[in-house]
C-alpha cells in the first residue's frame, strides 16, 4: 500500500480558474483530504473516479491525477451513478456548480439523493453562471441584478440544503471556500459516509459575483454570522463564543450565554446522526440577520445505498435462478424439436 | 401451437396507444394477425383467410383485409344494437354494410356458449368471459384440423404455478369450441396446413424485443463484461428493459432511470467503468439522448443504443411501426458526430443484430445505434436456437502497456483501425481524464484548429473502417441486371415476398437487404455498379434513399415509401417493382 500525498492527486495540467476564484481552495482541500481517506480506508489512487458536468467548477477532474470524466451540462450525477453502479468498488467524487446541479441537472440531483447512490458530491455554490459570463442561477438571491436580470430577478432561490434534506438526503454539509481545514474535515467524513454525500461549498466568483457570500465570509463578521456544527458538540458560536441555539417551541432561537439565566448547558447538542430530519432542516434553513448560517456537517446518517442494493439483489436473485448461461437462457421456456 | 406443430409463421400485434381505449369503438380495436404456412413465411400477410371479430367495431376495422374466399367468425352476442351503434353502423346488417355478406360467415353466440360451457365451473362471470378466446381457438382448431393436445399442455404449463384452477375451465371451453365447430355444419371446408420442411434442431418462438435483450446478454457473455442497461420506459421499447431486468442470473444490471437522459448518461458512466453499457429507447427518447450520444462519440466509449422506432414526429402514434428515425440516427447530433448504425430485419434477427452492435461498440470503442422497429419488437417468429459456441469472441482493446513516460494517452490510435485503447478505473497507473471537450491524442484539452480537424476525420474514418469487419452485402438473384430492390430493417420479409411474387410473374430482378447502414458493407459500390436502377423500399419518405444518393450520386434510385404507421403490403411493393421495371 502506497502512502499518498496531496501531490499525488495533482495532475500535470495547469489550473485555469481565475486568480482569486474560490474553486482553488476547494480543490486544495480535496487534494489534502484524499490522502487521509486513502490511508484510513486502504484505498489506492486508481480506485478514485472524479466526475463533473459543465461550468467553471466542472473543470476540476482535469486537475486531479485520478480517473476523471468531464461530462455534459447537468448530467454529472447520472454519469457518476452509472460509474458507481457498474463498479461499486470505485470511490466516486462529483464536482458541480449551482447551475449544473440545481437547474439543468436538478432532476438527476434529487433522484441520486433519493436513491442514496454512494457518491460524494461537491456542490460549488457561487450563485451565478460564471462560465457563460454572469447570468443568474437557481441560487441567486431574489432581486439579483445579472446580465439576464438587469432589473433584478423576480424568483426565489433554492436553498440546496433544504432540497437535499427534502429528498431524504443522508449527508449534507455546508462550508465556505476559505475554510480549508473544515473542508478537509467535511470531505473526509463524506468519503467515510456510505450514500450520497452533498457538500455545499459557498464559493466566491471574483469576476461575476464578487462578495456574494461576504456577509458571512468576511473575517470581521464570520464568527458571529456562522455556526460550525460538529456532532456531539454544543451549538455555540460568536466571536466571544457566547451565543448559542436553543429549541423554542417548534423552532430554533438564538440565545446569549449569561443573559436571561442561559448557561451553556441549555444549548442544543448537535446530533448529525439523528434519523429525524426536523432539526437538520431548521439548521439548514437558518439565515441572517436573525440566525447564523450553519456550516459543518448538518446531517450524516446511514442507510442502504443504491449501488449496494443493486449488487446485493443481483447476487441474491442469481443464486435462486436456474439460468446462468446464454445457452441455458435460449433453451428456457417452451421449445420444440424438429427431427 | 402452429409453431410446435411445425408450421412456419409470422405474427403482428396491432393495438391502440390507449391502455383502455373506448371499448367497442373502431379506434379502440386491438388485433393480432398470424400468418401460418407449410412454406417459408416472411410476413404477417396482406389479406386474411379467416377473420375473428369479437365485436362490430373489430369487424368494421378489419373487414377490408378479408380475401374474397375468407371465412368470418363473429360473436353474435356482441352484435346487438348498442354494439352496432358504438361501431358507427347505420343499419342492423353490418355484413351488408361492409359488403362482406358474400363471404363464409359463421355467426356464433360465443359469449353465451362460453357461459353455458362453464356454468358449473365455479368461476364468476368475469372470469368465464375471459375464456371466450379459448372457445374461438377451439373452433379454429377444428377448421384448421389441429389436435388440441399442444394447447392442453401449454395451458397446464402456463397456469400450473399461479392459477391451477384455470386449467380445467380453459381446456373445457377449448374442447367445447372445437365440438361446436364440428357440429354446426356451417363450416363448408376444413383445412390442413402441413408442417413446413424445416432444418433439424430445437426451435422456440421469440419476439424482437426479447431477442434484442438476449443478443445483448450474449455479447456480455462473449466479452466477459457485465451488462449494464440504463433506460426509461417508452413504447415500444420497454419490453427490452423488462426482459433484461429478469436475467440477474447472467449478471445483468438494469436501472430504470429518472429520464431518458439519465438512462444514457448512467450507461456512459457504466461504460467508463468497464461494463457493456446499453440504453434502450424509441424515437422521442433518442431525441432526448442526442447530446449524450455526442459525449459517447467524443469520449470514444463503447455503448449500444437501441431505438425501437415508432410513428413520429413527437409523440406521433406510439404503438405503430415506422422507419422514420434513420435520419435522426445518422445525423441527429451537434458537430461532426459519426456513429455506426446496425438494423435488425426480423424479430429473431434482433438477436444477431444486437450481438453485432455490441461487438462493434466494444471492439471499435464507439457508441452504436441499433435500429429496431415496433413491428419487429412486438412481432414474433419461430427461431432455430443457435449455440453460443457458433458466435465469435468479443475482444475489447484493453490497454496493457504504458508509454515510456508512464502516462496513459487515451486517444492514441491503432494505425489500422484508428481505435483507441480502453483503460478502466481500477487499473493501476492508467489514470486519465476523458470528456466532451476536444482533446489531442495524449488526452490533453486542445482547441488547436489542426488538431480538431484531424480528430474529426479520425473519428469519421474509425467508423468507416468498421466496413472491413462486417459481412459483405449479399445479392439474392442475378448479380447484375435492370433492377436491384434494396431495403433495410423490418421490411425484409415483405420485400422478399414481393420479389418472389414478381419473379413468379416472370420478372427478372435482384434483391439486397442492408443490416449495416453506417458504414455500408464494403462491396456496396461494386454491387450497385452492376444494376441499372435501384428501388429503395422503406417506411418513411425516402431517408435511406437520400443517404444512398448522397454516396452514389451517379445511380438511378427509385423510391417505394409508406408512412402510415403500418408495415408494407406485399402488393404495394410489387406495384413499385413493376413501375420501376417499366421506365
Amino acid at each position: 500500500m502506497t502512502t499518498l500525498t496531496a501531490k499525488d492527486f495533482k495532475s500535470d495540467q495547469q489550473v485555469r480558474w481565475c486568480p482569486g476564484c474560490g474553486d482553488h481552495a476547494v480543490l486544495a482541500a480535496l487534494q489534502r483530504a484524499l490522502p487521509k481517506v486513502s490511508a484510513e480506508l486502504g484505498y489506492e489512487k486508481e480506485r478514485y473516479v472524479v466526475v463533473s458536468g459543465i461550468g467553471c467548477s466542472s473543470r476540476l477532474p482535469y486537475y486531479m491525477d485520478t480517473y476523471g470524466f468531464h461530462g455534459i451540462h447537468g448530467r454529472a450525477t447520472a454519469l457518476a451513478t452509472g460509474v458507481k453502479v457498474a463498479n461499486p468498488d470505485l470511490t466516486v467524487w462529483q464536482a458541480c456548480g449551482d447551475g449544473d446541479a440545481l437547474a439543468i441537472g436538478g432532476n438527476h440531483f434529487i433522484h441520486a439523493i433519493r436513491r442514496n447512490v454512494d457518491i460524494n458530491v461537491i456542490l460549488f455554490n457561487n450563485r451565478i453562471y460564471g462560465l457563460t459570463k454572469g447570468q443568474y442561477s437557481p441560487t441567486s438571491k431574489f432581486g439579483a441584478v445579472t446580465k439576464t436580470s438587469p432589473y433584478g430577478t423576480v424568483e426565489e432561490p433554492f436553498n440546496p440544503g433544504s432540497l437535499v434534506l427534502g429528498a431524504k438526503g443522508t449527508f449534507f454539509a455546508r462550508s465556505l471556500d476559505v475554510e480549508l481545514k473544515l473542508n478537509e474535515e467535511i470531505m473526509t467524513a463524506a468519503a467515510l459516509h456510505s450514500g450520497t454525500s452533498v457538500m455545499e461549498m459557498l464559493t466566491n466568483c471574483v469576476i461575476f459575483n464578487d462578495g456574494t457570500h461576504k456577509d458571512i465570509s468576511d473575517p470581521a463578521v464570520r464568527a458571529d454570522r456562522t455556526i460550525v456544527l460538529r456532532h456531539g458538540e454544543k451549538m455555540i458560536f460568536g466571536k466571544n463564543r457566547d451565543k448559542g441555539l436553543v429549541l423554542d417551541g417548534m423552532g430554533l432561537r438564538v440565545v446569549t450565554i449569561g443573559q436571561d439565566g442561559i448557561t451553556e448547558d441549555d444549548l442544543l447538542v448537535h446530533d448529525a446522526h439523528s434519523e429525524s430530519v426536523g432539526i437538520h432542516m431548521m439548521l439548514a434553513d437558518m439565515k441572517g440577520p436573525d440566525f447564523p448560517v450553519a456550516l459543518g456537517i448538518i446531517r450524516n446518517v446511514e442507510a442502504q445505498t443504491y449501488d449496494e442494493g443493486v449488487r446485493k439483489q443481483v447476487n441474491e436473485v442469481s443464486a435462486r435462478l436456474k439460468v446462468h448461461s446464454v445457452d441455458e437462457l435460449l433453451h428456457s421456456g417452451n421449445t420444440w424439436t424438429v427431427e | 401451437m402452429s409453431a410446435i406443430y411445425g408450421n412456419d409463421l409470422s405474427t403482428f400485434p396491432d393495438y391502440p396507444a390507449e391502455i383502455r381505449a373506448p371499448h367497442g369503438t373502431v379506434s379502440g380495436v386491438s388485433g393480432f394477425q398470424v400468418h401460418i404456412g407449410s412454406e417459408h413465411v416472411t410476413t404477417p400477410g396482406d389479406l386474411c383467410d379467416m377473420l375473428v371479430a369479437m365485436n362490430p367495431a373489430a369487424l368494421k376495422a378489419n373487414a377490408k383485409w378479408c380475401k374474397s374466399t375468407a371465412m368470418i367468425i363473429i360473436d353474435s352476442d356482441a352484435f346487438d344494437s348498442s354494439g352496432l351503434e358504438k361501431a358507427g353502423f347505420k343499419t342492423d346488417d353490418p355484413l351488408e354494410e361492409l359488403k362482406v355478406a358474400d363471404r363464409t360467415v359463421i355467426v356464433a353466440p360465443v359469449s353465451t356458449l362460453t357461459l353455458e360451457s362453464l356454468k358449473d365451473s365455479g368461476l364468476d362471470q368475469k372470469a368465464v368471459l375471459k375464456c371466450k378466446n379459448m372457445f374461438i381457438l377451439g373452433m379454429a382448431c377444428f377448421i384448421y384440423s389441429r389436435p388440441l393436445d399442444y394447447i392442453y399442455s401449454y395451458l397446464e404449463k402456463k397456469f400450473s404455478k399461479k392459477h391451477p384452477e384455470m386449467i380445467a375451465p380453459n381446456k373445457k371451453v377449448l374442447f367445447d369450441g372445437y365440438s361446436y365447430a364440428a357440429n354446426i355444419q356451417a363450416i363448408p371446408n376444413t383445412y390442413v396446413v402441413e408442417p413446413s420442411p424445416k432444418k433439424k434442431g430445437t426451435y422456440r418462438n421469440i419476439s424482437g424485443n426479447q431477442a434484442t435483450a438476449w443478443g445483448l446478454l450474449a455479447a456480455s457473455e462473449k466479452s466477459g463484461l457485465p451488462l449494464f442497461c440504463g433506460s426509461y420506459p417508452i413504447t415500444p421499447a420497454t419490453a427490452i428493459l423488462e426482459e433484461l431486468a429478469l436475467h440477474k442470473g447472467l449478471g445483468a444490471k438494469t436501472m430504470q432511470a429518472e429520464d431518458e437522459i439519465a438512462g444514457i448518461c448512467t450507461a456512459i458512466g457504466a461504460a467508463f467503468a468497464g461494463n457493456l453499457a446499453v440504453t434502450t429507447t424509441s424515437g422521442p427518447g433518442l431525441s432526448l439522448k442526442s447530446e449524450a450520444l455526442g459525449l459517447a462519440v467524443m469520449t470514444e466509449l463503447p455503448l449500444v443504443v437501441v431505438d425501437v422506432q415508432r410513428a413520429g414526429p413527437s409523440t406521433g402514434i406510439p404503438t405503430k411501426t415506422e422507419q422514420t428515425d434513420l435520419n435522426q440516427a445518422l445525423y441527429g447530433r451537434n458537430g461532426e458526430c459519426p456513429m455506426p448504425i446496425v438494423a435488425a430485419h426480423s424479430p429473431a434477427h434482433c438477436f444477431d443484430a444486437a450481438f453485432q452492435a455490441a461487438k462493434i461498440a466494444l471492439e471499435h470503442m464507439t457508441p452504436v445505434i441499433l435500429l429496431s422497429e415496433g413491428f419487429l419488437g412486438n412481432g414474433s417468429e419461430p427461431w432455430l436456437i443457435p449455440s453460443m459456441s457458433d458466435y465469435p469472441e468479443i475482444r475489447p482493446p484493453f490497454a496493457t502497456e504504458l508509454p515510456e513516460d508512464g502516462k496513459f494517452k487515451p486517444f492514441r490510435r491503432d494505425p489500422e483501425t484508428l481505435v483507441r485503447q480502453w483503460a478502466i478505473p481500477g487499473m493501476k497507473g492508467f489514470e486519465h481524464r476523458v470528456g466532451g471537450l476536444e482533446k489531442n491524442h495524449d488526452g490533453v484539452i486542445s482547441s488547436d484548429p489542426e488538431n480538431h480537424e484531424l480528430m474529426v476525420w479520425e473519428r469519421e474514418q474509425k467508423v468507416e473502417r468498421i466496413a472491413s469487419c462486417i459481412p459483405a452485402l449479399e445479392v439474392d438473384g442475378p448479380a447484375s441486371g435492370e433492377l436491384l430492390v434494396v431495403g433495410w430493417g423490418g421490411t425484409y420479409g415483405h420485400i422478399l415476398s414481393a420479389v418472389d411474387q414478381a419473379r413468379k410473374e416472370g420478372k427478372t430482378l435482384s434483391f439486397a437487404h442492408f443490416d449495416f447502414i453506417k458504414p455500408l458493407p464494403a462491396n456496396t459500390a461494386e454491387v450497385f455498379a452492376s444494376f441499372k436502377r435501384i428501388l429503395v423500399c422503406e417506411l418513411n419518405c425516402g431517408q435511406f434513399a437520400a443517404y444512398l444518393r448522397n454516396i452514389f450520386p451517379e445511380k438511378d434510385f427509385r423510391l417505394c415509401n409508406k408512412v402510415q404507421g403500418q408495415p408494407f403490403l406485399v402488393k404495394e411493393i410489387v406495384e413499385s417493382i413493376n413501375k420501376a421495371l417499366q421506365s
